[in-house]
């Protein structure tokens, strides 16, 4: 008979492994909808990897999509260590790209010494304010914050096409629903010359290491771990845990907005309504990937962006649909979530007379 | 005000009410079932597009309404069952479980989508379930029109509505269900099977569930596309909280959220001119968190729900 039994304590081998082994297996299983679609996988994953590391140009377009993905990655890694269930990244990044096109496109004329922090510092306190809201209807009303998150999804998404249709419309935009440009010196520089690689990448990585750090060394970040691994614990060890809950509200919806602002600032320089292909729940695949560990979540960016930007120059190759891209990303999910029961249970041979005692 | 009233008191209006809540009906009392018996499923918003591409590509394909229907409920029970997997003997998160679900769903039809369909702009339409005529009663007045012409479907969720009730409250396969959401320990002391009861739950729910994405491209509209479902699952989510857990409050939230979704439709329709028609397009989903918020703290929640349970650990 066979038995399940908790480890005393999980390998370290098998932390580190287990993410890798299911990227790996994700994207092996992806050989079955090539081979659906008519495809030759080795081809497939032939020009899927030129199309990641096959030029400075092709390094630069997957930096450029890692970039998002590592603040959306971030913003559910810490919410997720204290088990506030931010699903809400997609519509944070909204309101943090909103507040950017608001004070960056015109509204306001201030040099860019000056513009380009204020358009940071707003866009992050946007995509904050979007997380606030579900945690107080959490904390004060009991309301799900799974359920209020996704919802209000829906309903920034909304707002944003009412704003892009009013208020943030560009006059010169010939009617279509986009914002006005950010100005230039509202814009984040980019890293090389002809390359759409930006200065949000840096930003990404120093809050990255911070985050990092802040978890494993501060008091904060043993709080925020308490609450995580036991609410009813860690408020009777007097730990202020609605305190917590709004402070990692807080960062996480602010990591979140930030991911809309590099892309407005960075990349695009207007706002349109399709800015992200979902880059908020996306990151959600990258924090689970990384274990919830801050400096993972810039390793899985790395390898989620792989996975789109390949999947794209391959498409473009072969004619296989860029779906592919987002059914690697939900296996590497599914993947890593029964690596997770590998790495915390084993499976033990009980001889049936012993097991009767 | 005048308007407001005659808006009320019209039968398109009901009819509208009814046809908007059918998909709902279906999705909260899939997710009545999987939490009755402890566990969240939050793939709910995945199997609506699978059960939606599904069924319709079937009819497209030449399997009949029917065969379409059962497919959108196998495909449903499909990805029910690996959220089953992974969450009952694997005992994993059922949050994280369930999105990736959703994901994995989504993605799958996606890409069969257009796989099948390369170079499309506009999805080949199917002959769609037509109202149901019965005769006499479709000419009673009011009733008529909001009850007796509806589609096949609709009666159907109407139907389950009653089968599920039936099932949860005078059978003993529901009394096990609800026991196994509220105390597996106890369940498993009689010698029940904790796991196959959940498991089972959870594919009987999905299949339910994918019926509601059915709905959408089988009866509501005639094709499939991107972004169809739009949320509807995660209302589900929410509307199974506001109605218990029970059957016949799963019915009366779907049908006051269709009512006011067919309200918001006809006001737009009228004020258009005085307010943005976003502002209308974002009530269903603010009622939504507001049913939620009024709701939440007296919530008779299934004690066990997002608890894993492994036998012989107590």
């Amino acid at each position: 008979m066979i038995r399940i039994e908790a480890r005393p304590s999980t390998p370290r081998a098998m932390t580190l492994g287990i993410p890798v082994l299911s990227a790996l297996i994700a994207l092996a299983l992806a050989a079955i909808p090539l081979l659906a679609a008519g495809a030759n996988p080795i081809a497939a994953y032939g020009e899927m990897l030129r199309g990641v590391f096959g030029s400075v140009f092709a390094v630069s377009e997957m930096l450029t999509r890692a970039t998002p993905l590592i603040f959306t990655g971030l913003a559910a890694a810490l919410a997720f260590r204290a088990r506030l269930w931010n699903i809400g990244a997609e519509g944070q990044l909204y309101l943090g790209a909103m507040a950017a096109v608001a004070v960056g496109s015109g509204a306001l004329d201030i040099p860019g010494l000056f513009l380009l922090p204020l358009i940071v510092v707003l866009g992050a306190a946007a995509g904050a304010a979007g997380m606030v809201v579900p945690t107080f209807l959490k904390v004060r009303f009991g309301a799900d914050e799974v359920v209020t998150t996704l919802l209000l999804n829906f309903i920034i998404l909304i707002f944003l096409q009412m704003m892009l249709e009013g208020p943030l419309q560009d006059p010169m935009g010939l009617g279509w629903p986009q914002s006005a440009p950010v100005l230039d010196q509202g814009m984040l520089p980019p890293l090389m010359d002809r390359m759409r690689v930006h200065a949000g990448l840096i930003v990404a990585l120093v809050l990255a290491v911070l985050a990092q750090f802040m978890l494993a060394r501060s008091v904060w970040g043993f709080r925020l771990r308490a609450v995580g691994e036991n609410a009813a614990a860690a408020r009777h060890a007097g730990i202020g845990v609605n305190r917590s809950l709004f402070g990692v509200a807080i960062l996480s919806g602010g990591l979140a907005g930030l991911a809309g602002v590099s892309e407005v600032a960075g990349l695009k320089g207007y706002l349109t309504a399709d800015l992200s292909p979902g880059f908020g729940y996306t990151g959600i695949v990258v924090a689970m990937l990384a274990g919830l560990s801050p400096a993972g979540v810039v390793i899985a960016a790395l390898f989620i962006a792989s996975v789109f930007v390949g999947a794209d120059s391959m498409s473009r190759a072969m004619g296989v649909s860029s779906f592919l891209a987002d059914l690697v990303v939900s296996m590497s999910l599914l993947c890593v979530l029964v690596g997770g029961f590998i790495a915390r249970y084993r499976l033990v041979w009980v001889r049936a007379g012993k097991a009767a005692r | 005000m005048m308007d407001l009233l005659n808006i009320l008191l019209s039968e398109s209006f009901w009819a509208a009410s009814l046809r908007i809540a059918t998909p709902l009906i279906f999705g909260v009392l899939g997710a009545l079932i999987c939490e009755r018996a402890g566990v969240l499923n939050l793939g709910i918003e995945g199997i609506f597009v699978v059960g939606a591409m599904s069924g319709w590509m079937a009819v497209w394909l030449g399997a009949g309404l029917w065969g379409g229907v059962l497919v959108a409920a196998l495909a449903g029970a499909f990805f029910g069952l690996l959220h089953a997997i992974l969450t009952v003997p694997l005992g994993l998160s059922q949050h994280v479980s369930g999105l990736g679900i959703t994901l994995f769903a989504t993605s799958v039809s996606y890409f069969s989508y257009r796989t099948a369909l390369p170079n499309v702009s506009s999805p080949p339409r199917i002959e769609p379930f037509q109202p149901l005529d019965v005769p006499i009663l479709s000419d009673l007045p009011f009733l008529g029109p909001v009850l007796f012409q509806q589609t096949a479907l609709t009666w159907l969720a109407l139907l389950m509505v009653a089968l599920v009730w039936y099932v949860m409250n005078r059978t003993a396969l529901g009394v096990a269900i609800q026991a196994v959401g509220d105390n597996p320990d106890s369940v498993d002391a009689q010698g029940l099977s904790v796991y196959g009861l959940r498991m089972g739950a959870i594919v009987a729910g999905s299949a339910l569930m994918a019926l509601g994405g059915a709905f959408l491209t089988m009866s509501a509209f005639d094709a499939f596309f991107f972004g169809m479902v739009n949320g509807r699952g995660w209302v589900c989510i929410a509307l199974v909280i506001f109605a218990s857990w029970r059957p016949g409050k799963a019915l009366l939230g779907a049908l006051l959220f269709g009512a006011f979704d067919a309200l918001q439709v006809r006001l737009q329709a009228e004020m258009g001119a005085l307010v943005p028609g976003q502002i209308f397009l974002m009530v269903p989903y603010i009622l939504s968190i507001i049913a939620l918020v009024l709701t939440a703290r007296s919530a008779d929640y299934p004690r066990a729900l997002l608890t894993p349970w492994f036998k012989g650990q107590r």
